[in-house]
């Protein structure tokens, strides 16, 4: 079995079998863990604060106005970087074959030109949200090897990605190999670490405006 | 500051543990350490400090829940990747749980993956009072009101003090009474600050012309057992009033000018009591409100000229009565000029969550309040009004030590002083 061979067959195999049972157990966890029951007598009806906490998916993905001098750089840095991820692995051509042979259908996709721009800029944004945890102070504090190894996960993807495609150095085969090994790593790590919010951020939203929109409150 | 008692880790951890439902510990894995939550925070704000970073602020109850209590927990004792809190740690974050937060939920309204961060806090406080780190300010406020009744001793009972405010201000105080509509119930800080506001919503339940009545079995409105993080001594205070409620037959219990108690009283006692309240829980802003709209409270034009409000948070941004303040203003036609952050955005005065009683708190407390000054003066306005004591009490504080002349008011005296009969004042 050669590296290429081994990266998307038994790697990929075994890496997407702990994501999805790592998933799923982290999400059990919690889960199943006792739901306090809101015994007070709520101020909006049901069929309100439940469309409220929904309609907090969308207004949690951009600060309020109040809020937006202080933190509005930071969240379009990071939201900037997530959608530029999006774009690299929803519409980059090869991706979409590979998503295509899973999953059985097809979308269309954009120019490699266009997808190594995007993939350049990405990279040049993760580099800053690096730079900004290590040197703002209250990041830097609340960071852990968590946020640290989750970052350098999500980064060999996006530059062994990039290598890939520009042919850097090693044979294409080989390059395939260490970029489908990253993958594997990403997926092997997902279910440990803070990736898990891909899955938290709707519900999280959609949950929290939800219970504070019950009392009326300001969500 | 020092604790109560001696520091109990495992207290601490067994509370937390034992609190920790679905809903917390989603919170806890929610976080994406982005640190946005310090951009809320008038503590982080005023100082620029690291450590008031919202969500720091339950950082050791973050460890024991992915150490103890997470899905992976077993691997992160075996990988030694979270370690065991220590006491050193505990006694550390007492100050950061109770000196620098008033649980104002502001730092809920800015984080991008919706947590609610005040909520993770209030629990925290829980288990900082099962390792006996409450604040001794508070915690022997909150084990005098369990037994007593009352946070703080006074040579005559309140319901004595009650009947002096009546005379001295020349208005019957409904005492003891039974098969009433409303029971009323009182802030210590007003009984012994603002008498005039006791007064105050004796009067307007009086022009209203609805049967109403303190009760000395259950009068104190503030609950130091929530401001102390001590669940069951909450619960035990609560249960006194609605105890007493039930006993006069009161369908509406009235929460007067007071945040927290309104949301001790509003949010948190039906959970504590096990079941629905038998009764509507109201603050007396948004009573107040209803009866301008039923044409039972009947208001006239008040003088003062351009006038400024600070948004109690528990009543305004936690506890969802924006408006009824606004609209009982509007009635009696205040020049209402808003402060820049206002309604949901407000500051919180930072006297709130008990942080005024604490000794420790007072120096950073103050440092806060600079920039609530600096937002009040720029409105212009000649008069400052509230709706909630305990921020009246902190601006009078925070004036004495800064200086400065514009004394905050009470919402509620302005109407009882602006009853109208419909043809004149009463």
């Amino acid at each position: 079995m050669d590296f290429l061979t081994f990266a998307r067959g038994p790697a990929l195999r075994v890496s997407i079998g702990v994501f999805c049972i790592g998933v799923v157990w982290r999400i059990m966890g919690f889960v199943l863990l006792r739901i306090r029951r809101e015994r007070s007598l709520a101020r909006e009806s049901m069929p309100r604060y439940l469309s409220e906490g929904l309609l907090a998916i969308a207004t949690r993905s951009w600060p309020h106005p109040e809020f937006v001098r202080r933190t509005g750089a930071g969240e379009a840095i990071g939201y900037s970087y997530h959608m530029g991820l999006f774009v690299v692995v929803l519409l980059f051509g090869p991706h979409i074959t590979f998503f295509a042979s899973l999953f059985g259908f097809t979308w269309p996709g954009l120019p490699s030109s266009v997808i190594t721009v995007i993939s350049v800029v990405t990279l040049t944004l993760f580099l800053a949200v690096l730079f900004r945890r290590v040197t703002n102070p209250v990041i830097r504090m609340l960071s852990n090897f968590d946020d640290y190894f989750s970052w350098f996960i999500t980064m060999s993807v996006l530059v062994t990605g990039i290598a890939t495609t520009a042919h850097v150095g090693l044979s294409y085969e080989t390059l395939l190999a260490v970029h489908i090994l990253s993958v594997d790593g990403l997926l092997l790590w997902f279910p440990f670490g803070k990736l898990m919010h891909a899955f938290y951020i709707f519900p999280s939203r959609a949950i929290n405006g939800a219970i504070l929109a019950r009392r009326g409150a300001a969500s | 500051m020092t604790g109560p008692a001696d520091v109990s880790v495992a207290g601490a951890m067994r509370g937390f543990s034992s609190e920790v439902g679905a809903m917390a510990a989603f919170r806890l894995e929610s976080c994406i350490h982005c640190g946005i939550c310090a951009d809320a925070c008038h503590y982080y704000i005023a100082t620029e400090d690291p450590q008031y970073t919202p969500i720091w602020k339950v950082e050791p109850f973050k460890q024991a829940y992915k150490r103890e209590a997470s899905p992976f927990a077993p691997a992160f004792r075996w990988l030694g990747l979270k370690r065991e809190v220590t006491a050193a740690e505990l006694r550390q974050w007492q100050h950061l749980l109770f000196d620098s937060c008033n649980l104002c939920g502001r730092c809920s309204l800015i984080c991008p993956m919706g947590i609610d961060v005040a909520a993770l806090i209030e629990q925290a406080r829980h288990a900082m009072f099962d390792a006996g780190l409450a604040p001794a300010e508070l915690y022997d406020k909150a084990l005098l009101q369990r037994d007593t009744g009352q946070p703080e001793p006074s040579a005559e009972p309140y319901g004595d003090r009650l009947v002096e405010i009546g005379t001295r201000f020349g208005v019957a105080m409904p005492l003891d009474l039974a098969d009433v509509e409303v029971m009323l119930c009182v802030p210590r800080t007003d009984i012994e600050h603002y008498p005039a506001s006791v007064a105050a919503l004796a009067r307007v339940m009086q022009h209203l012309g609805v049967s109403c009545t303190f009760r000395s079995d259950g009068l104190v409105a503030e609950n130091y057992g929530y401001y102390a993080g001590a669940k069951d001594w909450q619960r035990t205070i609560s249960l006194r009033l609605i105890d007493a409620a039930i006993a006069c037959k009161a369908k509406i219990l009235l929460v007067p000018e007071c945040g927290h108690a309104y949301t001790a009283l509003r949010w948190e006692a039906a959970d504590l009591y096990g079941k629905p309240l038998p009764f509507r829980v109201l603050a007396v802003s948004e009573y107040l409100a209803e009866q301008l709209k039923a044409g039972r409270l009947r208001l006239g034009a008040a003088a003062g000229g351009r006038t400024t409000f600070q948004d109690p948070c528990h009543l305004s941004r936690t506890g969802g009565v924006r408006e009824a303040p606004r609209t009982l203003m509007k009635a009696m036609g205040v020049e209402l000029a808003e402060m820049q952050d206002h309604g949901n955005f407000s500051f919180c005065c930072g006297g709130g969550g008990g942080v005024l009683d604490i000794g420790s708190a007072a120096p950073l407390r103050h440092r806060t309040m600079e920039a609530k000054l600096r937002a009040v003066t720029a409105t212009g306005a000649g008069t400052l009004l509230t709706s909630c004591c305990e921020c009246r009490r902190t601006f009078d504080d925070a004036l004495e030590h800064a200086g400065g002349t514009l004394r905050p008011e009470s919402l509620l005296e302005l109407v009882a002083g602006n009853l109208t009969s419909g043809e004149g004042r009463t």
